[in-house]
């Protein structure tokens, strides 16, 4: 088998907002590589960086950013180079999509779905003329599985779970080579819910689109993990193939999370995080886990590095040094 | 079960809301709660899960005084709720504690912690001097500790699990019989959530209280409550024991809710799994005969769609709304089961 193709690779990005009592260090040195394909899930508790992290990929940037540094590949060209026109025109929404949390709350109400869903395609000059920029469309509503009628349709006219997929399709229909999905469930019923990652699981399948899901909720981001990467304030402590991650948490973190989430089938006695995330206004020097740490020892005082501990796993503890 | 005390009944519940009116005529109701029985006895708890729009909330409004009764009847430790009867509100509303969804919302943002805690005091005429030690042992009790700290901070200054411990305490410190706990966690980080399920559990135990959650997610319950009732289009469609329900669920939308529900697992990457598609219906149209029939693999034709399923008892203590059950099972007496 040949060498798989890298697909993204991110290397040390900050992304620090300007607020009244110092810059925010909301992501803080993150570096990952990622493959075409298998779907990665960043999950942390609220506040920690990933929604920002997905927003500092794709350059959706507010006004007071402070910090803006690192450099990001995708299909091996750096476009941290690229400038903010160039990025628009040749990367946004073309060859990376966000599937933004509450989005189908976002719609234009009083422009019909169809239109909405066909217009990335005409802004970008992807499609020859309106009426294929239409069934493109129509393509795309196919594979999340809403019927064509709803095309002409506005949002009002449609259910939570119909408006969510009409978002997914919105994204899909330029048919990028990742999509980030922040929360794209959260909103919706358990049902609603398991169909919209039923969805997902078969345009996964189907057209290769590398996913990367971005969730607080563990349970369900195992519906579409192949790979899991865990943050904690505004730094990515552990990436894993999900596999492994979880049956065997190996970050302090990741493991106290496993514990804490309820499950329905087995028993087993929930453990909580004492203590709260630090501030990101002012982290804390060495590690940032250390002081809800159980396992702490003397070098966690040193900011630990992000090591490789084989079999595609990384993590950022020293006790795996 | 015990011979306890019966602390709530609850029989044949209705509430409807009106829609549009036009002069006389109006557009018809949406039935947000359309026959709801069930009992609780003190120190239980018990849980109601449900898909938005099912009509949950709707249930702790109810229970809670907040929206009229359109019809049945609601007895709370001997005192019966009439649809409208104003004195027996004032006695129930003492009596019963609300643990609200967003604990930032439910807390006046230029009210600090001592406010907060000391107005239900007030308003039910603890005397001032009173007030201070009450408001410094529930504080101590939810373990907003040390009590100093918090007790003069405003509610921006908490974090989201402080906060809401402050709203359990607030919902107890008037020493209630039952609480009402309308999706406590929802809005709570993964690892605080645990946190204060157990608390709430722990404050139900040492006070004997009766406790009604409602929550969408199945998966806390069984760290909870003895029963489960899943509800769905207004309606209570099976009631039963946390591992009963768990281990055998019967109605068809139970099973589908227990399918959907993920624990951890990346096995669950590669399975697509069953589930029925299609939405709750419309409270103000429901389809006729069983509100399920629409989405469900197991329809009977000319009996699911024509007549709605009455209660069935096919094991003791575990009802269901299914016509499926219709032989072996028998018709629960909802009268004689629920308020004598």
């Amino acid at each position: 088998m040949a060498k798989p193709e890298k697909v993204l690779r991110v290397e040390d990005l900050k992304l620090h907002f300007r607020t009244g009592k110092g810059p925010v260090q909301a992501v803080d040195g993150v570096s990952f590589e990622m493959q075409r394909g298998p779907a990665t899930v960043v999950v942390g508790e609220s506040g920690c960086g990933k929604s920002t992290l997905s927003r500092a990929i794709l350059r959706l940037l507010p006004r007071n950013v402070h910090t803006f540094s690192g450099r990001i590949w995708l299909n091996g060209t750096d476009v941290m180079t690229l400038g903010e026109e160039a990025f628009r025109r040749q990367v946004r929404w073309v060859k990376m999509s966000l599937v933004s949390q509450a989005a189908m709350n976002s719609l234009n109400p009083v422009i019909k779905v169809g239109d909405q869903v066909a217009e990335p395609l005409r802004v970008h000059g992807l499609s020859a003329s309106k009426k294929d920029a239409h069934n493109q469309a129509e393509e795309v509503f196919r594979l999340v599985g809403v019927s064509k009628d709803f095309l002409d349709r506005y949002p009002f006219e449609l259910s939570g779970g119909m408006r969510q997929r009409a978002v997914l399709a919105m994204a899909l229909v330029t048919r990028p080579d990742i999509v980030f999905l922040d929360e794209p469930t959260s909103a919706l019923d358990v049902l609603t819910q398991t169909n919209i990652m039923n969805v997902l699981k078969g345009i996964k399948h189907d057209l290769g689109v590398t996913f990367i899901l971005i969730t607080h909720d563990i349970a369900t981001s195992s519906e579409l993990a192949d790979r899991a990467a865990v943050m904690y304030a505004g730094q990515l402590v552990e990436l894993s193939d999900a596999t492994d991650f979880f049956r065997t948490p190996l970050h302090p973190y990741s493991r106290k999370l496993m514990a804490s989430v309820p499950t329905l089938r087995e028993d087993k006695k929930l453990e909580f995080i004492p203590g709260q995330p630090p501030s990101l206004l002012n982290p804390p020097t060495g590690c940032r886990f250390a002081v809800r740490c159980p396992s702490r020892f003397e070098k966690c005082d040193a900011e630990p590095p992000f090591v490789d501990v084989g079999g595609d796993r990384w993590v950022k503890c020293w006790l795996h040094v | 079960m015990t011979t306890q005390e019966k602390l709530l009944s609850v029989n044949d519940l209705r509430t409807w809301y009106e829609l549009r009116k036009w002069g006389f005529f109006h557009a018809g109701y949406v039935k947000a709660l359309d026959g709801v029985s069930f009992a609780l006895d003190a120190g239980q708890a018990i849980t109601i899960v449900g898909e938005s729009g099912s009509g949950k909330t709707t249930l702790a409004k109810t229970i809670l005084g907040l929206v009229p009764l359109t019809g049945g009847e609601m007895e709370l430790a001997g005192h019966r709720m009439e649809a409208k009867k104003g004195s027996a509100r004032v006695w129930l509303r003492s009596n019963v504690g609300f643990v609200q969804q967003d604990p930032y919302g439910a807390l006046a943002p230029f009210m600090n912690v001592r406010r907060i805690l000391s107005e239900p005091l007030a308003v039910n005429g603890v005397p001032k001097e009173a007030q201070e030690a009450r408001i410094r042992a529930v504080m101590e009790e939810v373990r907003l500790t040390p009590v100093d700290d918090f007790i003069n901070k405003y509610p921006h200054m908490l974090s989201g699990g402080q906060q809401q411990r402050l709203v359990i305490a607030r919902a107890i410190i008037l020493e209630p019989k039952l609480i009402v706990a309308d999706e406590p966690v929802s809005m709570l980080d993964a690892s605080v959530r645990v946190e204060i399920l157990q608390l709430l559990r722990r404050v139900q135990k040492s006070h004997g209280l009766g406790v009604i959650y409602i929550t969408h997610d199945l998966s806390t319950v069984r760290y909870f409550s003895e029963f489960v009732f899943v509800m769905y289009a207004a309606k209570l469609v099976e009631k039963a024991e946390v591992a009963e329900l768990i281990h055998s669920p019967l109605h068809p939308y139970t099973q589908a809710l227990l399918t959907a529900i993920s624990d951890p697992d990346p096995e669950n990457a590669k399975v697509i799994k069953d589930v029925p598609a299609g939405e709750p219906p419309s409270l103000a149209n429901p389809p006729p005969g069983c509100r399920f029939h629409p989405r469900c693999k197991f329809f009977i034709d000319g009996l699911c769609n024509v007549e709605e399923p009455p209660a069935f008892e096919p094991s003791p203590g575990h009802f269901v709304e299914c016509w499926l059950f219709r032989e072996g099972g028998r018709a629960e007496e909802p009268a004689a089961s629920a308020s004598r």
